[in-house]
């Protein structure tokens, strides 16, 4: 069907088609660029911020080094130096690492994909606006002394009320709890723009590396998160309500935040490396002129370090006394990580062998990185052997590995990509000459604060000291560190001149393909991306058909203008990127704006205990949401044809639908959450049995055998609402009343359940099985308050006629989520209620 | 067997660094079997992590500049698939079993022989050391751990709040303290010495300053300074000492701080039946002298900013210096 010489469009074009999609496209002028939902401005600005908050962490690191440069510095206080330390590991990861990696997405993946936008423009929007809020009055409690001092890591009890009695660690708790959801937003929205959204014919095994790793990262994202989401849940419970998952004399257990939070943790460091090495992917082939080597390999290295890396969290746990057995496990799986690394490494020197590498900025810290990763790639492996770590765990040794793998690994690529891509979206690119002296200045500074750090932990420097006397003798080292942070940052300062000096953002008549690279990116790109989208046929398009940045630019290709006079791009099939249909995407609104500022506002105002205050900010941004999806979900238009005779409908439902694709991946969020969960509580089992209650004084079975009746009339009920789906009029008697009673079911069962544990004696703050059976409740809660406001809002769009039998993806989502909760609900009781009967 | 000397010239010469390097707390001046054995992991890695290192470089360079034939056989993806794959593989394998094999060794209790048991519980931000003599009292230290060299020793951890880790470099690995269970670390110390350690989990505030002494001795005399310890200090014999106790007494030391045979029962800060045996005063942080004592008693938020103990400064400099001869007196009697 697509083939890469045929034209799909005749020229000449209509002379007003440019012009209207141009306008269609055009960003709001002046300040209400902020109610722009466009991907690349959304990106630039989402890129920016996490160049802010890296600069901001970095001067944090600075303080840190000026204090520990000599001994029994009184430089910084105690106090001070344990916020800041927690602040640069926090920010550093959750406010840098995970946000650029995912702000190159946004910014790049449409335009190398070949679509106009990603999927859902206003979630990405709302992301970024939640991360920029979130993000700046959490790093300002640095400036009121109300800032966590746990330790990037907040191990419980240190962060428990009792012992971190201030706001500190909540800030840290619920901030960076919102900024998760946040990244989840946008995983969310880089998952199904890549699978649904890439040009036609662009199958799967010619899709850009660029795209392969930002794919792996948005599952892993998926995957990971929920476990820190809970444990953040967990602890900020206990904080406010005293309910004792962590403390040890009433069945809790210290340990369960470091399964948790590493679960979370090391996958962590994957999520960060592999878009990077993805950007590495990109970056060799062009710099050498040849194609990557071992294309296949590489995707399967990359699904294998996904896989391995939810395999060795315990290797963070090593000194916890934990038995010979999991040690051996998690040992072979930390190694075994390392080959996928291996892989790629050598893929990339044979890719090097292969074609010639020009001495370019890019190709400089492309060669930093492989150098800096390798050697963090070592040391990775020295700590994955147990008895080397029991000593090097929680020293500088670590600190220095650290170090290289994430600014080996992350930064280095980064900076690479800033100066390969800068061109594709500025009038200039940045400085060959200024930046290959940022690059000696970074690379030297980096060594020579780093390297020395292996030496002072093996001299037996714990992390994380606020000083060390004299007589260690760790000053001469600790003076080396602080002189190359010093030349690191300098080189930073100067990519930052460089930056102000040639930056100059545009949406069209940018620098373009300086490089002669091969993907699509490079063709002439508008803040609609293309003019027209081509047939890919190879997974270097621009190499194989020279021709086609003029092809495009002439709009002989697909979707040369705007149909339907809305913004849209082409959604695809997920493997072979067949057309579906055309999406109609939404233009520039406040919704996002607001409702991003309104949730940050709720978060951060419970924080500080200003309850009223914060309940209304969270209504209004509910309210905002409403607005926001109100105007989702698009009656259906006649087919359209986007060339070459090809007739897409307008309209999807069912899982054709991208909307159904994101609630997929929701679920699987909310799934992984409550295997978290599950995980949790017979975790916990196997610590303190004795906090488990006897027979006797479980609730009567008949209670939940109520419940989950309940719960299976309900999910019957709605299949029978789907049934009467109003045709074309407005609402429906009988859907309304079955939608409604299926709503009521689920919150009956959930409140019975609750009603019975209250009443058989059990509270959640006497020990740790109280807890966890409130808990149980408590994410079945969160669940139904959505499956109560999504049921009533499908009842109102059917009133309103926006939902009826074809026009019904708010109701097909309401039924995603519906089925899952109940089956969530069940696995729940069976766990609450048979687990202890099982094991009593 | 593996000492510090070699590994410093090495790597601190390679790094043009001569002479700043220290054996205070390392890693690599073992003095313990499981230290050794471990120094002797870090030299197999060290040497195989620069093997590897140079590999890469290698073959990173002839990949750029290497003559034509060399490049296109870096270039084949069976070459991608024998270093990224095979080799790795099969060193870390060799790795593994290695390290299975060591971590082994470590945590298998000794056959036979008695072990000294001594229990360790990590405080903010001290460390509470129990000896269980085997007939007789328990015996309650502070900071400073006595074990005897030869035999193997078995440590009982604990910790009272917040995690801590147990961590004396040249000694053996670390190992967390973790509220509601007991871990436990084996070692045989192979010389007399003293061996520095510190805490190893950050546990908030001044955990920078949370050190300890581990003091390793004959088995002799370790034996003689075990009932010695049991013992009940003498009363003071002067007048300003008998003035100290009065003084320890009436400010409420006792309130936190037990001294045996006296009415000083407090069981929240360190004991201090035998603290004028001690080598430090603020664990760690200053030597034990008079001065040192005094200056921790009014004004101990200086010199171990955040710890728990409030500051006496109500105290007039006589009594503060009665106090500290009281506490430098307490000594078993010999």
């Amino acid at each position: 069907m697509v083939d890469a010489t045929s034209h799909p469009n005749t020229l000449p074009r209509p002379s007003e088609e440019l012009a209207e999609l141009e306008a269609i496209w055009a960003s709001p002028r002046g300040w209400r660029i902020v109610t722009d939902v466009n991907n690349t401005v959304i990106g630039l600005f989402y890129t920016a911020t996490a160049v802010l908050f890296f600069l901001l962490a970095g001067i944090l690191a600075l303080l840190m080094r000026l204090q520990l440069a000599v001994p029994s510095n009184t430089f910084l206080s105690q106090e001070a130096y344990n916020q800041i330390f927690t602040m640069h590991g926090t920010v550093m990861m959750f406010l840098f690492a995970v946000p650029v990696v995912e702000a190159m997405g946004i910014l790049l993946l449409p335009q190398m994909l070949g679509a106009r936008d990603l999927p859902f423009p206003r979630l990405g929007a709302y992301a970024f606006w939640a991360y920029l809020v979130g993000g700046l009055i959490f790093f300002s409690t640095l400036f009121f002394d109300l800032a966590p001092s746990g330790g990037w890591f907040m191990y419980p009890p240190l962060t428990s009320s009792q012992f971190s009695p201030g706001p500190g660690a909540d800030f840290w708790l619920l901030g960076i709890g919102f900024i998760e959801i946040s990244a989840i937003a946008g995983a969310i929205e880089i998952i199904v723009g890549v699978l649904r959204t890439r040009a036609p014919g662009m199958t799967l095994d010619q899709m850009p590396m660029f795209a392969w790793t930002m794919l792996i990262f948005a599952g892993m994202i998926v995957f990971a998160f929920p476990a820190v989401i809970l444990a953040t849940l967990l602890l900020e419970l206990e904080r406010a309500f005293d309910w004792p998952f962590f403390i040890a004399a009433r069945g809790g257990d210290a340990l369960l935040w470091q399964h948790l939070f590493w679960f979370f943790g090391h996958p962590e460091v994957y999520i960060i490396f592999l878009p990077a090495a993805g950007m590495v992917s990109m970056i060799v082939p062009t710099m050498c002129g040849t194609p990557l080597v071992g294309y296949r390999l590489i995707v399967v290295a990359l699904i294998a370090t996904g896989f391995f890396s939810f395999g060795l969290w315990v290797h963070h746990m090593f000194t916890t006394g934990i038995p010979a057995l999991s040690l051996s496990f998690f040992s072979a799986a930390s190694m075994a990580v390392a080959l996928p690394s291996g892989i790629q490494v050598f893929a990339w020197i044979a890719t090097i062998a292969s074609g010639r590498l020009r001495w370019t900025t890019p190709s400089l810290f492309v060669l930093g990185f492989l150098l800096i990763f390798s050697l963090g790639g070592l040391t990775g492996v020295m700590v994955a052997m147990v008895p080397f770590d029991w000593q090097a765990h929680d020293t500088y040794f670590v600190v220095a590995h650290l170090h290289y793998v994430l600014v080996g690994g992350m930064v280095f690529p980064l900076f690479a990509a800033f100066y390969y891509w800068a061109p594709a979206f500025s009038r200039l690119a940045l400085s060959e000459r200024l930046g290959k002296w940022i690059f000696w200045l970074m690379f030297a500074g980096f060594n020579v604060a780093f390297f020395p750090m292996h030496l002072t932990g093996l001299m037996g420097m714990p992390r994380r000291v606020y000083t060390y006397p004299a007589v260690m003798q760790w000053d001469v080292l600790n003076m080396i560190s602080t002189i190359g942070a010093f030349l690191l940052a300098a080189g930073i300062a100067m990519f930052l001149f460089d930056t102000i000096r040639s930056l100059r953002p545009a949406m069209s008549k940018t620098a373009g393909n300086i490089w002669g690279a091969a993907t699509l990116e490079w063709l002439p790109n508008n803040v609609y991306g293309l003019r027209s989208i081509p047939a890919v046929t190879s997974a270097y398009p621009l190499w194989h058909h020279p021709q086609l940045a003029r092809e495009i630019e002439d709009g002989r290709h697909f979707l040369p203008g705007s149909i339907t006079g809305l913004r849209e791009t082409i959604v695809t099939s997920p493997f072979d990127a067949t057309p579906q249909y055309l999406l109609r995407l939404p233009g520039p609104g406040w919704t996002p704006l607001f409702a991003a500022v309104l949730t940050a506002a709720f978060f951060m105002l419970l924080t500080v205990k200003a309850v009223v205050l914060a309940l209304i900010c969270g209504l209004l941004g509910i309210a905002m949401t409403v607005v926001w999806m109100w105007g989702t979900d698009l009656k259906p238009l006649p087919s359209v044809d986007i060339g070459a005779n090809l007739k897409l409908p307008t309209y999807a439902n069912g899982s054709l639908s991208h909307a159904w694709w994101a609630m997929i991946v929701l679920l699987l969020v909310a799934g992984s959450l409550y295997l978290s969960y599950v995980f949790s509580y017979l975790y916990l089992w196997t610590v303190s049995p004795q906090v488990w209650p006897r027979l006797s004084a479980l609730v009567p079975i008949a209670y939940p055998i109520v419940s989950a009746l309940l719960l299976v009339f309900g999910s019957a009920t709605l299949e029978i609402a789907r049934r009467v789906l109003p045709g074309r009029s407005r609402g429906s008697g009988a859907f309304v009343g079955l939608a409604g009673l299926a709503a009521a079911a689920l919150t009956g069962a959930l409140v019975i359940d609750v009603f019975a544990q209250w009443r058989a004696g059990l509270r959640p703050e006497s020990d740790a099985h109280g807890a966890m059976v409130y808990m149980a409740a408590f994410l079945q809660g969160q669940l139904a308050l959505a499956v109560l406001a999504m049921t009533g809002f499908a009842i109102a769009r059917s009133f309103a006629g926006r939902l009826d039998r074809k026009r019904r993806v708010v109701f097909d989502n309401l039924g995603l989520l519906y089925h899952y909760t109940v089956g969530q609900g069940l696995l729940g009781l069976l766990l609450v209620h048979g687990f202890p009967r099982l094991a009593g | 067997m593996i000492r510090a000397r070699p590994f410093w010239y090495l790597l601190g010469v390679s790094m043009l660094l001569g002479g700043c390097t220290s054996d205070v707390q390392s890693v690599m001046n073992p003095s313990s079997l499981q230290a050794v054995q471990i120094a002797e992991v870090a030299w197999f890695l060290f040497g195989l992590g620069t093997f590897v290192l140079v590999l890469v470089i290698v073959t990173l360079l002839l990949a750029i500049r290497g003559p034509l034939r060399i490049r296109q056989a870096v270039a084949r993806e069976s070459t991608v698939i024998w270093l990224g794959i095979t080799f790795p593989a099969v060193t870390l394998t060799v790795l593994l079993v290695y390290g299975v094999w060591v971590t082994r060794s470590h945590l298998n209790l000794p056959h036979g022989g008695s072990t000294v048991s001594i229990e360790v519980v990590g405080e903010q931000w001290w460390w509470r050391v129990m000896y269980h003599a085997p007939a007789g009292p328990q015996i309650a230290s502070a900071n400073e751990i006595r074990v005897p060299v030869g035999s193997p020793v078995t440590l009982k951890l604990k910790a009272a709040d917040v995690i801590h880790s147990f961590w004396v470099p040249s000694l053996g690995g670390k190992v967390d303290m973790i509220p509601g269970r007991t871990t436990q670390l084996q070692l045989t110390v192979d010389r007399p010495g003293v061996y520095r350690g510190q805490c190893a989990e950050y546990c908030g505030g001044p955990h920078a300053l949370m050190a300890m002494d581990v003091i390793a001795m004959s088995s002799s005399d370790y034996a003689a300074w075990l009932q010695r310890a049991a013992g009940v200090p003498a009363t003071p014999e002067t007048d300003i000492g008998l003035h100290g106790r009065s003084i320890f007494l009436a400010a409420g030391c006792g309130a936190c701080h037990t001294v045996r045979g006296t009415a000083a029962a407090g069981l929240v800060g360190p004991d201090l039946t035998h603290i004028g045996a001690r080598r430090s005063v603020g664990i760690d942080t200053l030597p034990l002298t008079r001065e040192n004592l005094m200056r921790f008693i009014v004004d101990g938020q200086h010199v171990k900013p955040g710890n728990l103990m409030p500051e006496f400064r109500v105290l007039q400099p006589q009594q503060l210096e009665a106090l500290a001869l009281y506490l430098l007196s307490l000594k078993a009697a010999d």
